[in-house]
């Protein structure tokens, strides 16, 4: 097991199949209350360079219930940018007000520049349509949590995953555990080729069609995301597949029942609300694993959790 | 031919670089950043046996370039062959290979990386040696290297 002390967490192409298990083995620790108080005495700059509420208040609630201390801004207006600071120069001034930051930024690669520049670990919350690891981290502990292990899940993924980086990234962390992956989109919005060419590359085989019935009744989770109209440059190309999906209780019958849904949140109109209420519906305990997952991935870059 | 284009531009020492796909020469001096320094010849469309659609060679004198200068080449021309000369005798006949990773010559094509809106230096390593293909260490795309992504020489 690695040591994650003063590590920065940029990129799943970064993270081998033991650095995911010490995540998902350090979020279980946090969840079951064995971390109490693991970012005492640490300051954490959490700065989001375009806004995403979500993101911000789970890291927020993450590292204030780990006794640690948070300052930062949560959207560009806020920051020194708006008067002509450089990004590199935030970084390097920042740098030195922290024990570790976390940064959300609309350009890809932003949080790889800024991890070489800065002095202490550096956490990327999102950059742009490239990664947003901690993310991948909840969903992988989510299913831990469900099935009791991460090996040889058969698992479906749904809706944009042309432009979707959640399911990228999601596809690149299962093919470590050796997943069967069905993926299930309109035919424009499949997996890119380069996505296919790396799993294929990595001996991981995967089927693709157009209807979550078509996925066959032996899913053992199925995860759903939003088609999100700021990813397409045509308005006409989103308009053609907005709402092409609609989970229901009677699909998730067909899928044989059993079926965990999973969901990054938020939602639009791809699941009914109907489904909130069966036990299949995973959804919001998923969103909720992201604060003791930020914990534990907070405490291991910054040494307070071993 | 080849006869004549060696006494034409034979040169006592330095580096030959021969067998480069007609009209590519003036892009590998790019890749190279040459141009500011010593005496450079160039010569375009020669005939080749190797090369149906002819050959270029660049000769400059008085500089040795290193295998990893060199390997560059191999981006835009895999088919480049490099003599290196002293005292009017060949040296040393090197083959290039693809670099593992590229750092500044090459620009992302992706509008929105950090290469390109936050001042990051451009960095690739190798992913595919078909193509090839390089996937930029930012925004993590993969892309296929063609000599319109070839920056302007700085060589530092
Ligand atoms: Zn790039």
């Amino acid at each position: 097991m690695g040591s994650f002390k003063g590590r920065h967490i940029i990129s799943l192409r970064d993270m081998s199949v033991d650095d995911l298990g010490t995540i998902v083995e350090a979020t279980a620790r946090v969840k079951s209350g064995g971390a109490a108080d693991m970012l005492r005495g640490s300051t954490v700059a959490v700065m989001f360079f375009e806004p995403s509420t979500r993101t911000r208040l789970s890291f927020e609630s993450a590292i204030l219930q780990s006794g640690g201390r948070v300052f930062g801004f949560a959207s560009p207006g806020a920051s020194s940018q708006s008067k002509g600071e450089s990004f590199a120069d935030t970084i390097r001034t920042v740098t030195g007000y922290c024990d570790a930051m976390v940064i959300r930024h609309p350009v890809e690669g932003a949080a790889r520049l800024a991890s070489e520049l800065a002095t202490v670990p550096v956490i990327n919350a999102g950059d742009g349509a490239n990664q947003h690891p901690t993310q991948t981290f909840l969903d992988l502990f989510t299913m831990e949590e469900e099935f009791g292990r991460l090996d040889g899940l058969k698992i479906g993924m749904m809706g944009d995953l042309k432009y979707g980086r959640t399911v990228h990234s999601l596809a690149m962390a299962m093919a470590h555990f050796g997943a069967r992956m069905t993926f299930i989109s309109p035919p424009n919005l499949r997996m890119p080729d380069s996505a296919k060419a790396e799993l294929l590359a990595r001996g991981i085989g995967f089927t693709e069609v157009q209807q979550p019935e078509e996925a066959g009744v032996d899913l053992d989770v199925l995860y759903i995301t939003r088609i999100q109209k700021e990813r397409f440059g045509d308005p006409q190309e989103y308009e053609s597949v907005a709402h092409c999906y609609r989970l229901t209780c009677e699909t998730v019958r067909a899928l044989g029942g059993s079926v965990r849904i999973m969901h990054p949140l938020p939602r639009v109109d791809e699941i009914a609300e109907e489904v909130d209420t069966l036990p299949n519906a995973i959804y919001f305990r998923q969103a909720h694993n992201g604060v003791p997952t930020r914990q534990a991935l907070l405490g291991l870059v910054t040494g307070g959790l071993e | 031919m080849t006869e004549r284009t060696y006494k034409v531009y034979s040169i006592t020492n330095g580096t030959v670089i021969d067998h480069i796909p007609t009209p590519l020469a003036l892009k590998v001096v790019r890749i190279l950043g040459l141009g500011q320094e010593g005496i450079l010849t160039i010569g375009m469309g020669f005939t080749s046996k190797r090369l149906p659609g002819g050959k270029d060679i660049v000769k400059i004198e008085n500089r040795v370039l290193s295998r990893s200068e060199t390997d560059m080449i191999a981006l835009i021309a895999p088919e480049a062959t490099i003599n290196i000369i002293k005292d009017g005798a060949v040296l040393e006949k090197r083959r290039i290979s693809l670099p593992e990773g590229v750092t500044g010559i090459l620009r992302c094509p992706n509008p929105n990386c950090a290469t390109q809106q936050l001042g990051a230096r451009p960095d690739f390593r190798l992913v595919d040696p078909v193509g090839p293909v390089y996937r930029c260490r930012f925004c993590e795309r993969a892309t296929k290297v063609d000599a319109d992504l070839l920056m302007h020489a700085t060589r530092d």
